[in-house]
């Protein structure tokens, strides 16, 4: 039984596009973190490190062109004389570093609060001594070389990291207030009692429901995605990409059900939305939609792993950005899915038709 | 004639609470059935069984020829239903909302407009429903529970909150839905409505049906004295006294003096021959008498 399906889905994403909230917060919102982080932190990993360079060292000022470009992808070398005011410039950490030549030593002022810029001036600076010296030793074909390739493509860009988790986020708020709101307000006004009048089936309104939650996440996702391959953020996606299409379909399910438990629950507009935001805000940050948890601790992990948002975003990171192939989406899809039915048989526990 | 609903020895308890306390009554095809009492009568839980919304505890709920429980597609589809809060979809403008109404019954939208038109809103068919004034919402929810041309319509509490003209407006439409041939079922706690409208009332308390009849029989079942009032001074307060029945009483304000009687038609003669009928005007019982006496309260609480 389908009578009203269509009606009602119309209805539905009408109410949608003339909510302004509702848009706001399920596209523009999400929309503006992805170009924030996808803009501001065009380029990925720490940015370069400046160190000074005092009076004449002979290493750097007499490196080939070649040598220099490729340090220059490192540090940025800067000229100074006045050493008392280099050092002072480093000491205050305006700068990673200050190079001087006493005679034959190389000497490197670093500052030790930053541990991971000196270390890194430091490990070049001893390489390229290293090398001076092997060339004054006579050694033009040292034994071993080292090549260093990256793993991911190599236009890998935070972009790459930040659309799947921001995606997943905008999906999560879309479908579980999509799913509450509907519920609290058509039980607050009586619609659910005019339907149940009516003679149009329990189905029609659930399909139509689960129809529009499911347009907006396709709709999210090709606007994110369209978006963030603009060349200014350079989103490239891999082969795979495609099997973000059944996972964003499960998962939309999965946070729907979400949704209706808050809507059961709830006996007013506010309170659904005060509870859906308290189960998604928390969700997205312990999933990993705004920051990597790699540095997280084990037991926040383990935490995570109950929430559908985080085997979402993990899923559709390795499809979109990653190059897996399709089976590695299948286990999050299943987890996606049994999520989705037994948060929504709990949810059709705690249904009501009517306030009263 | 053939019966739209019959009901007999309804019960329903919610807990300790008698909602619905063996209520039995018949509604005739064509008819205009009231169904009156104060708040927590019983009324709604009563129209609710009807509705198919709620299942009896025990008794015999006929509608329409079929039992309402469980719910039927096909008995709604005969059904018209108008709930007290205007259930309308949000951000919808007027013609949208009917127009919806209509699709779930499967019926076009030329008679979602040709309904709109019925009932006075087609200047406001691209309103949205959330700007409608109370009358115009009220109208509306109307024309949305008979645009599939329903055979039995229920009305809750329709003019709840509506200004005197605004009821009156409504009044006259829902005599003419009633002309048409739909059979009209209404609750109200304005008794004056009822009285107006109905052909037939039911006077519900605690659960229970105290009486059942035309407003008119049950006024006059009282055989309550008729108030005749002229204006103060136009008869000596002795002399009014001498023509009201001896039991009776007469009382005067400064601005009318009121005379009680069982033979009204004395009295008025009385007063004609003594040239006394400026400002007169004559009040029999209405059904707040018959509520008053049937409970021994009154019915605003």
């Amino acid at each position: 039984m389908t009578r009203g399906l269509g009606s009602l889905s119309r209805v539905m994403i009408l109410g949608f596009v003339r909510d302004r909230t509702a848009m706001f917060f399920t596209i523009l919102f999400p929309l503006m973190f992805l170009v924030l982080f996808g803009g501001l932190f065009k380029d990925s990993g720490l940015s370069k490190s400046e160190v000074l360079q005092i009076g004449p060292v002979a290493m750097f000022d007499q490196m080939p062109a070649a040598d220099r470009a490729d340090i220059g992808q490192i540090v940025t070398l800067i000229k100074v004389d006045d050493r008392e005011k280099a050092l002072d410039q480093v000491r205050k950490g305006d700068y990673a570093a200050a190079v001087e030549q006493q005679g034959g030593n190389v000497v490197l002022h670093y500052a030790a609060a930053d541990v991971v810029r000196s270390g890194i001036v430091r490990g070049l600076l001893e390489s390229m001594v290293q090398t001076s010296n092997l060339a004054a030793a006579g050694v033009s074909t040292p034994a071993f070389t080292l090549d260093a390739e990256p793993v991911e493509d190599r236009s890998l860009k935070t972009i790459q990291y930040v659309t799947p988790g921001i995606l997943g986020w905008a999906i999560a708020v879309g479908a579980t207030f999509g799913a509450a709101m509907t519920l609290v307000t058509w039980r607050q006004k009586k619609i659910l009692r005019r339907l149940r009048l009516s003679p149009v089936p329990t189905s029609s309104i659930v399909g139509a429901r689960v129809a529009v939650s499911l347009l907006v996440a396709l709709v999210q996702m090709a606007l994110f995605v369209g978006i963030a391959s603009l060349p200014y953020f350079g989103l490239k996606l891999s082969n795979y990409w495609w099997m973000a299409i059944p996972l964003v379909v499960s998962a939309t399910l999965a946070f729907m059900s979400i949704g209706l438990l808050a809507g059961s629950w709830a006996k007013s507009p506010e309170a659904a939305s005060a509870i859906a935001n308290l189960i998604v805000l928390p969700m997205a940050f312990l999933s990993g939609s705004f920051f990597p948890l790699d540095n997280a601790p084990g037991w926040l992990k383990n935490v995570s792993e109950v929430f559908p948002l985080k085997h979402l975003n993990e899923a559709l990171l390795g499809v979109m950005v990653r190059g897996e192939g399709p089976g590695s989406a299948m286990p999050a899809i299943g987890i996606l899915l049994g999520f989705a039915i037994v948060v929504g048989t709990i949810a059709s526990f705690l249904f009501r038709w009517d306030d009263v | 004639m053939t019966l739209a609903i019959a009901v007999a020895g309804l019960h329903k308890s919610y807990g300790e609470v008698h909602a619905v306390d063996g209520a039995t009554f018949e509604v005739q095809q064509g008819e205009f059935f009231g169904i009156l009492g104060p708040n927590g009568a019983g009324k709604t839980t009563t129209l609710e069984i009807l509705e198919g919304l709620r299942e009896a505890d025990s008794g015999e709920v006929s509608v329409l020829g079929s039992s309402p429980w469980p719910r039927k597609p096909e008995l709604m589809k005969r059904i018209g239903v108008q709930l007290q809060a205007s259930s309308f979809f949000e951000r919808l403008t007027a013609r949208e909302q009917i127009r919806l109404f209509a699709s779930l019954y499967g019926i076009g939208p030329a008679r979602a407009d040709e309904l709109l038109d019925l009932v006075g809103m087609t200047e406001k068919a691209h309103t949205r429903t959330e700007k409608l004034s109370g009358g115009q919402a009220q109208r509306l929810s109307i024309a949305c529970a008979l645009v599939h041309d329903p055979d039995l319509v229920f009305l809750d509490e329709p003019t709840s909150g509506l200004d005197p003209q605004a009821r009156r407006n409504l009044w006259d439409l829902l005599r003419d839905i009633n002309g048409q041939g739909h059979t009209v079922v209404l609750t109200t706690h304005h008794l004056d409505e009822a009285e107006i409208l109905c052909d037939r009332v039911a006077i519900m308390d605690h659960g229970k049906i105290l009486a059942l009849g035309p407003p008119a029989t049950l006024v006059r079942g009282l055989e309550a004295p008729t108030r005749i009032s002229i204006e103060s001074g136009s008869v000596s307060e002795v002399d009014a006294q001498a023509l009201a029945d001896p039991d009776l009483e007469v009382t005067d304000d400064g601005i009318s003096l009121t005379i009680a009687t069982r033979t009204p038609a004395k009295v008025l003669a009385a007063l004609a021959e003594r040239n006394a009928m400026r400002g007169l005007s004559v009040r029999g019982a209405t059904l707040e008498d018959v509520f008053l006496s049937l409970t021994g309260r009154e019915f605003r609480e």
